[in-house]
């Protein structure tokens, strides 16, 4: 059980970021012309941000539904690239049907938290995923519910929490690896072209540019730094 | 005439299905090396990916923003623990958007 409370543990700081940001998507949710309980409905069964924002924007517009298919495979691709990384550090226990009920919870930061740890197992897996999910939940219904009641200086100062915790789990890690440092600061220079250069940023939604600079970013790294065995682990 | 319930169908079943397919259908160690080390440093790419430039308008104020951030960063490489540095982030930025 130790596993498990530690997992909770580690995934408070996933769930207060997670309030946050589900509660303005709550808030444009209910904009868009959808009731509260839809709203909470389309995050407690998809528990992503950028595919339910890309969805609602569907929905609401009448989109087709093979639209609504394409656009969550593109913004959603990433996932898959974490799903089989994390499968190489997970426990001999963690397969089978733990693998089908628990690769629901696989969020970008949940996947973070999981793969900074050596050893990935079932409890402590399913105890990560408890607090983002309660959150995630919880803000998007208030969001729905209460709308702008928070001062916007709260909730702007909010909106960071979940990129705080991103740069909590870069910078460890890059302060050590001078290689690692120089891929992610490659991902962010593409991260940025395709932000920053009109031509990309009209043409490429944000989703897929993310994926896109992971992946070029990730292989170029693999080809100028490859991992040996044993460091992986350091 | 769009359902709604389609919709979510869609959109919760293929969210689900490009998780947890993978993620179950994986089940030996991948021993190439080139592989290895893609997926050693996918992780910290998207992340990275996602936060830059993206942070930098979370807020209202790219300042206040840049202010949260650099503080998260110098908490984090002490190695404060995940909610430590979010938190600090986000008082960092509650306080300069007040001052600025």
């Amino acid at each position: 059980m130790k596993s498990f409370t530690r997992g909770i543990k580690s995934g408070v700081a996933i769930g207060l970021g997670y309030l946050s940001v589900s509660f303005s998507f709550g808030i444009l949710a209910v904009g868009f012309g959808f009731s509260w309980w839809q709203a909470l409905l389309i995050s407690m069964t998809t528990l992503t941000s950028a595919g339910q924002l890309a969805g609602i924007n569907i929905m609401a517009a009448s989109g087709g539904y093979i639209e609504m298919l394409i656009s969550q495979i593109t913004v959603n691709i990433r996932y898959s690239f974490m799903s089989v990384s994390l499968s190489q550090k997970t426990s001999d226990e963690f397969k089978g049907i733990k693998r089908w009920l628990l690769g629901f919870f696989m969020t970008d930061e949940i996947f973070a938290v999981a793969s900074a740890q050596n050893e990935v197992d079932t409890k402590f897996f399913a105890g990560l995923s408890v607090m983002p999910y309660i959150g995630w939940s919880l803000g998007t219904l208030s969001g729905a519910l209460l709308g702008n009641i928070l001062p916007q200086s709260v909730m702007n100062a909010l909106c960071l929490a979940i990129y705080g915790m991103f740069v909590a789990i870069i910078a460890p890690v890059a302060k050590k690896s001078l290689k690692l440092f120089a891929v992610i600061a490659f991902a962010v220079a593409l991260s940025c072209a395709f932000y920053y250069i009109p031509f990309l940023s009209k043409n490429v939604p944000s989703g897929l540019a993310i994926s896109i600079c992971a992946v070029a970013a990730a292989v170029l790294g693999a080809l100028l730094f490859p991992k040996s065995e044993e460091a992986e682990n350091e | 005439m769009n359902s709604f319930w389609i919709y979510l169908l869609i959109l919760a079943g293929s969210t689900y299905l490009i998780r947890a397919i993978p993620f179950a259908a994986v089940k030996q160690k991948i021993t190439n090396r080139f592989v290895r080390s893609f997926l050693y440093y996918i992780p910290y790419t998207v992340l990275a990916a996602m936060t830059f430039p993206a942070a930098l308008y979370a807020t209202g104020n790219i300042y206040a923003a840049a202010a949260g951030l650099l503080v998260g960063a110098v908490f984090a490489v002490l190695e404060k623990g995940l909610t430590v540095v979010a938190v600090a982030s986000c008082i960092t930025v509650f306080a300069a958007e007040a001052l600025l």
